[in-house]
């Protein structure tokens, strides 16, 4: 295979007021193959989206690069600044991560294609409009004559996405830089996507270079691989090789610590037993659901009816969710799947009662007999809070930017009256923190000084504080890479185990959901479609919905063995 | 909720002790240091401030109102008024000898040897000052210090005023919405439907003159800008996940809007604040100027102003300068000064 595009000792280093410059890329060195596909694959921080940039030369000015970029013999780095806007675009193109923020909502998708084909091309204005319906058909965008004037917020993540490809191939690039095309998107529509870009790759004849964060997306699109951690490439090689025989550590762990469909270890691995040695016991034994149980927790006939206003006095409604029925058992996990829009963190919300629900029960077990929550005056709830608790997505928004770990630990115990004084609450909060896995120094910071994963334990900690019997996770781990996702996942399994917790488990990831539930319910347009233990519901879905799903999952992992430790 | 320096002892007995780590406040500090521009205006600020604190107590231009100087008195660099205008006509040829009709006459030895013994020390007027004088010859620089003491006090505290108001009032409607925001929207749309200036002086009318009244009408009037920019800012804050959360572990409302959400939003209300600060100085010198602001026997920038339109016909501009420069350095320096504030107290909610 011949190269379209070599990078040779690429370092980029960002200057950040007086402080040192930071390096975000090391001295990276690989090749992009004619007619191929390349995977750049890394956690957040790895500087793969930075390495992309500088071969469009679209990084900010305070970005300081040296090495060399080579695409047909020409160093991109010394090209001047006429020649990178006649590349980009025409030779090489970029498809981003939010396809609803790379798309001017100004202007309809048509006059968005058509300028790309005009400026490069110089068709006139009527045949580049002409030739943006054919790209749009070509992207399998439905009713592409009529689709083409609409604008950008009138159509849906996924044809937002295909808009932005038939962009991306409207010159007919050589090389297409997908920059987490996918991450944004439904699994469904996630399957959709990845099938359009290969078509199009093999019958444009491009090469593309994929940038993921998902390893199991990379099984399924690319020929080659490149691993990325920290500016550094740990590994490179196609991607039968580096999938079937992990040589770094790194690499071993990315691969493994990943929850899949086919296996269910009592632990999962995590970057650091990898990068420490130790020995992984491929054989222990695996996890399996448990359904039995007390129930803690009924809800029956949820529903939820959103108000929308149409007009002055006329409005229409928009059920959420409707007629949602199930039993949470202690120390059990229930996942709830579903796609973004299926309503499952309104159900979550809801039966918390931080949405007001509109109809249905929520009945709680307490020592004199259930007691429905919704019906409860606002001052019996406050008491009640204390055993229902939630974890939510986004672990940056959750805490209060303005309160340190100490404030934000100890104000649900004040609440609740938890501990004599505030000493004795310090000193539970303290070992509250070591329990989570961070040190009691901690508790002085302020939550912008923790990494994602550290900030999602502060808000685990913030939830066990008040020893609650339910907790609601709701896409508790989906913001997080996927080494902090395995480490915050094991985190939540010895939880449960050490205080008898019951979890709804809220995502929208299959293999997740799998992994940590004993009961899973499958959610869509408001209603749960199906429901059965986990084991169950993956081997042999009943409802046509829930295949689709299941079909949807990227492969990539399968049928790989647990890589043994070097 | 203070937790400030305090030694915890952990579940395996371990003594830490820590001190809260660089909080949000001293990063604003650090980011405001590096704006150099930001740091000149706040210095500038901080002397007006203290200048006025201390004419409030009276260590400085207490003698604002001696009559120290020739009336219009020009500044000690355009030297004495020497021009016609103000000479007294001399008269010319020999004195004419009344003595034989003025009955007074005899005892003027006696009248003149009384006067040396009482030794009246009238204090010769001045010819000049640093910088002139007004009509009645007081020294227009110490009426402008005296000037900035009211202006200044005026423009904060009604500013303090307005913003209570504002950000109480919005926070009430974009939490909770529903009935109470739609009344308070409501009220909010009638206010702005009269004009400002209007109101003001209907106010003004009702309540008479006053430095306090001057504050409260001010305060009454100038809360509409902050309460639309918070109402905004908690109805975005409000659903926001750390509030869910708050709620979630039993918080009440008030705590959340006072205690959650308003500490992120205070960089909009400071930045509001200090805009409202400006605003209220030029609309003293503006209720002055038409008469409706401070008492006629104390002095702001704006009777200054007041008084500088009649001097300007004779020629007389030192008391439109200094009143003018003192205010345009504030109020420009203020203005810079928020600006950095701005900058400096977003924070970064990622």
């Amino acid at each position: 295979m011949t190269t379209l595009l070599s990078i040779a000792d690429l370092r980029v280093s960002f200057k950040v007021g007086k402080e040192q410059p930071f390096e975000a890329v090391k001295g990276i060195s690989f090749d992009v193959p004619v007619n191929g596909t390349l995977a750049l694959v890394g956690e957040s921080g790895s500087g793969k989206s930075v390495t992309a940039m500088s071969i469009l030369r679209l990084l900010p000015v305070t970005a300081a690069i040296s090495g060399s970029i080579l695409y047909q013999g020409s160093n991109l780095l010394d090209a001047s600044s006429e020649r990178m806007r006649e590349l980009r675009g025409r030779d090489i193109s970029v498809i981003f991560q939010e396809p609803m923020s790379s798309l001017n909502p100004v202007f309809t998708v048509g006059d968005q294609i058509a300028e790309v084909i005009r400026l490069h091309e110089h068709l006139s204005r009527r045949k580049a409009w002409q030739r943006a319906i054919e790209l749009l058909e070509e992207v399998g965008l439905p009713e592409p004559k009529q689709r083409v004037s609409s604008y950008p917020h009138q159509l849906s993540g996924g044809q937002q996405q295909r808009v932005m490809i038939a962009m991306a191939i409207a010159c007919k690039p050589k090389l297409l830089i997908a920059d987490e095309p996918t991450t944004a998107l439904d699994v469904t529509i996630q399957k959709q996507i990845l099938d359009l870009l290969a078509r199009l790759r093999e019958s444009h004849q491009m090469s593309m270079l994929f940038i993921t964060h998902d390893l199991a997306v990379v099984g399924d699109i690319a020929d080659q691989v490149v691993v990325m951690e920290k500016g550094e490439i740990r590994e490179q090689g196609p991607v039968q090789a580096v999938f079937h025989a992990a040589k770094h550590p790194y690499t071993q762990a990315l691969l493994s610590c990943r929850p899949r469909l086919d296996v269910r270890p009592r632990r999962l691995p995590v970057v650091a037993d990898y990068m420490q040695g130790r020995i992984l016991d491929a054989n222990a034994p695996q996890r399996t659901p448990r359904v039995d149980g007390e129930i803690v927790l009924e809800v029956r006939h949820l529903g939820k009816r959103f108000e929308l206003k149409d007009g002055l006095f006329s409005h229409s409604y928009f059920d959420a969710v409707k007629d949602v029925s199930f039993n949470l058992k202690r120390g059990r996990t229930l996942g709830l799947v579903g796609e973004s829009g299926s309503g499952k963190t309104t159900v979550g919300l809801t039966l918390m009662r931080l949405h007001k629900a509109s109809a249905g029960e929520v009945l709680l077990k307490t020592e004199s007999g259930p007691k429905d929550l919704l019906k409860l005056s606002e001052h019996d709830m406050t008491a009640l809070r204390r055993r229902i608790q939630i974890v939510f997505q986004n672990p940056y928004a959750s805490l209060n930017p303005r309160f340190t770990v100490a404030q934000i630990l100890t104000e649900p115990m004040r609440i609740h009256n938890i501990g004599g004084n505030e000493r004795e609450r310090l000193e539970l909060t303290a070992a509250m923190l070591e329990r989570v896995g961070l040190s009691p120094g901690a508790l002085w910071k302020y939550p912008h000084e923790f990494s994602g994963g550290q900030r999602q334990r502060i808000a685990i900690a913030r939830c066990l504080t008040m020893r609650p019997e339910i907790l609601i996770c709701d896409e508790s781990v989906s913001a997080l890479d996927v080494s902090v996702q395995a480490q915050v996942l094991n985190l939540l399994l010895d939880l449960q185990d050490e205080f008898g917790l019951s979890y709804l488990f809220i995502s929208h990831d299959l293999a997740v959901v799998r992994y940590i539930s004993d009961e899973v319910m499958v959610m869509n347009g408001g209603s749960i479609v199906e429901v059965a233990d986990s084991d169950t519901i993956y081997r042999d879905p009943q409802n046509p919905y829930t295949k689709r799903l299941l079909e949807s999952i990227p492969k990539g992992l399968q049928g790989l063995a647990i890589p043994a430790v070097a | 909720m203070s937790v400030v320096s305090t030694s915890v002892a952990t579940a395996g007995g371990e003594i830490i002790s820590s001190r809260r780590s660089a909080g949000v406040w001293k990063q604003v500090a650090k980011r405001l240091r590096g704006d150099a521009l930001g740091m000149a205006s706040l210095v500038v600020v901080l002397a007006f401030v203290l200048l006025s604190l201390f004419v409030a107590l009276g260590w400085v231009a207490s003698g604002w109102s001696v009559e120290s100087a020739v009336p219009y008195a020009p500044p000690d660099f355009l030297g004495p008024d020497t021009s016609p205008a103000l000479k007294i006509e001399q008269p010319t040829g020999p004195m004419l000898d009344l003595s034989s009709v003025d009955p007074l006459a005899p005892h003027y030895a006696d009248i003149d040897k009384r006067a040396k013994e009482l030794a009246t020390a009238a204090k010769p007027k001045l010819l000049t000052l640093p910088f002139g004088a007004d009509r009645s010859g007081r020294d227009v620089l110490l009426k402008a210090i005296k000037g900035s003491e009211v202006s200044i006090f005026v423009g904060l505290a009604a500013a303090v005023v307005a913003t209570a108001l504002g950000t109480f009032l919005g926070a009430l409607a974009g939490f909770f919405g529903g009935i109470v925001g739609d009344v308070l929207e409501w009220f909010y749309n009638v206010f702005t439907a009269v004009p400002g200036i209007l109101l003001i002086f209907a106010f003004a009318a009702v309540l008479g003159r006053g430095i306090g009244t001057v504050v409260v009408i001010l305060g009454l009037t100038g809360w509409t800008s902050v309460y639309r920019l918070l109402r905004a800012e908690y109805i975005k804050h409000s659903t926001r996940e750390y509030v869910l959360a708050a709620q979630a572990i039993g918080t009440s409302r008030a705590t959340r809007m006072f205690v959650h959400i308003l500490p992120n939003v205070s960089h909009v209300i400071l930045v509001q604040m200090s805009l409202n600060v400006v605003f209220f100085i030029k609309a003293e010198v503006i209720l002055s100027f038409l008469g409706l602001g401070v008492p006629i026997d104390s002095v702001s920038w704006g009777t200054m102003l007041n008084e500088a339109q009649a001097e300007l016909i004779l020629g007389k501009w030192w008391q439109l300068v200094a009143a003018t420069v003192f205010m345009a350095v504030f109020v420009t320096a203020f203005s810079v000064l928020t600006d950095a504030l701005r900058d400096a107290l977003d924070p970064k909610l990622r």
